[in-house]
């Protein structure tokens, strides 16, 4: 059994990933995450483009402080790609990037949603959180 | 109408002190700011402070004596400093009152800002799922602008070069010793592409300046350069911050760019008139990036400006002569003052070491989170 890191943040798994955001009812405008609370009821629940461009991206080399989450220890931790996909005439969303050779990433890159197992919970489960890798690649 | 002047200035070393408080270093920068001055503490009729990480600055009062006075804390994020200059300038320039303190202080733990999701409005999952550092944020925004703009990884390893080479004659400083080009690209790589010698840590240290009317200044027989232009700006729709989950696709203005333009119009001076200028430089792509956003030069030029030692002391526009934020480190309530006492030392002709010939105009710019930019100028 895999759960999602969030509610109202994704739906699907793998390819069938597609983001949820909301649109302002007033004007239109996209916003995401998907707010929570009070404000909520002024958007509607919106799936995004599942693909796009890279328009921007770095490699956490270091484990991030709590409230991180991920995989790794201090000294097992595995460093993650982490930019920004420009969805087109959408928004530019940030996000993690599965990728096998960080080498690989350059700005421009045509990029299509997934999901990465990125932590378990105390159960054991696998955590999804929604992830960006280069079109064509296999993950 | 009446002028505003910094008569005064305290510093206590940034870096690391051990059995010393953000307190204690913010008093000692008073202490130092007033004996500078020959003045006493009972002569400050107002003062504006803040830490963000070391407690309320009105915590001083106690330690240096119960006058009434006014005094108000300042909290605004990395701009905590230059808020509290613009507060002192805007009380005095009001007519309100002529003679009074501002003062900066911190002590942060060692290693990168904790961030708090809940804090900045943001769900979990994105502290979580480790998206929300500020180093990745700026990993980010450099990676971009080097892209887009021709500038080269070994101009950002210049910068960090010339900061610590800076430092090396600054008093202030923390990090004194230069470290070489090699060892700045060769070292560990923090947040792609930027390396560990790229980056400034939280530090500690605390600042204190004393600003008074061009009268009282005159009745005291003091003197010091007049500060033309101070100015604080907030980010425009448009702006790429730290922790933004996503960004509009229509690109806008930065918040240094508004407070530059702010500064500049109300000194009724521009980039040229500059002798020596200290820019928000939490990491080596901020100082770059910076350079343009304060109207020094057009994107990308700085890669050949940075080549012909443009920066450097000496060059055409020393950037940075204390070291900046690089070698000195960067306690947040502290941080944007100390930009503005290295300007006084240097129009006082006083930075040994690292002194930037007949400097008359001296800007600063500090920035930060959430996109704050508190531009200053000053004029001996």
């Amino acid at each position: 059994m895999t759960v999602q890191v969030a509610d109202n943040l994704f739906t699907g798994e793998g390819e069938t990933t597609r983001l949820l955001a909301g649109r302002r009812r007033s004007d239109g405008k996209l916003l995401f995450p998907y707010p929570s609370g009070p404000e909520a009821e002024n958007y509607e629940l919106v799936e995004l483009a599942p693909e796009g461009t890279l328009w921007s991206w770095t490699v956490q080399r270091f484990r991030p402080k709590s409230p991180y989450d991920g995989r790794g220890g201090e000294h097992d931790f595995l460093p993650y790609a982490v930019g920004y996909i420009e969805l087109p005439g959408e928004l530019i969303v940030e996000s993690r990037i599965v990728v096998d050779r960080f080498e690989s990433l350059k700005i421009g890159l045509p990029m299509r949603i997934t999901t990465e197992a990125y932590t378990e919970n105390a159960a054991g489960e696998p955590v999804l959180t929604y992830a960006f890798t280069p079109k064509g690649s296999a993950q | 109408m009446t002028s505003v002047h910094i008569v005064g200035g305290g510093i206590h070393p940034f870096g690391r002190t051990d059995g010393s408080t953000g307190l204690d270093q913010g008093v000692f920068a008073i202490r130092q700011a007033l004996d500078a001055a020959g003045l006493d503490w009972s002569q400050m009729e107002f003062g504006y402070g803040g830490s963000s990480a070391a407690g309320a600055a009105d915590a001083v009062l106690p330690r240096l004596g119960l006058t009434g006075m006014q005094f108000i804390n300042v909290n605004n994020g990395c701009a905590t400093g230059g808020s509290s200059i613009l507060s002192g300038y805007a009380a005095i320039k009001s007519g309100e009152f002529d003679i009074g303190i501002v003062v900066g202080f911190d002590k942060h733990p060692r290693g990168a800002f904790n961030a708090d999701p809940e804090a900045s409005g943001l769900p979990r999952w994105y502290g979580q799922t480790g998206m929300m550092l500020t180093t990745q944020f700026f990993g980010n925004k450099i990676n971009r602008y080097m892209a887009l703009n021709g500038i080269s990884q070994q101009t950002l390893g210049l910068v960090a070069e010339k900061a610590f080479r800076n430092a090396e004659h600054t008093p202030h400083s923390w990090r004194k010793t230069p470290v070489s080009l090699d060892t700045i690209m060769q070292s560990q790589m923090v947040s792609d592409p930027l390396t560990k010698y790229m980056f400034c840590s939280p530090a500690e240290g605390g600042v204190a300046l004393i600003l008074a009317s061009d009268r009282k200044m005159r009745e005291l027989g003091l003197s010091g350069p007049k500060v033309r232009a101070a100015a604080i700006r907030t980010r425009p729709a448009g702006s790429f911050e730290v922790f933004a989950p996503a960004l509009e696709i229509e690109r806008g203005k930065s918040a240094t760019q508004l407070a530059s333009a702010a500064a500049w119009e109300m000194a009724g001076l521009g980039p040229q008139d500059v002798d020596v200028a200290q820019l928000q430089d939490t990491e080596c792509g901020a100082e770059i990036m910076h350079m343009a956003e304060n109207g020094f030069c057009k994107d990308g030029e700085q890669e050949a400006m940075i080549a012909n030692g443009d920066t450097r002391i000496g060059g055409r526009l020393p950037v940075n002569t204390d070291g900046g934020c690089l070698a000195c480190g960067e306690p947040i309530g502290a941080s944007g003052l100390r930009q503005i006492y290295e300007n006084l030392e240097q129009l006082r002709g006083r930075a040994d070491g690292r002194q930037v010939d007949d400097a008359r105009i001296a800007y600063s710019q500090v920035y930060g989170a959430p996109g704050i930019s508190g531009c200053v100028v000053l004029e001996r």
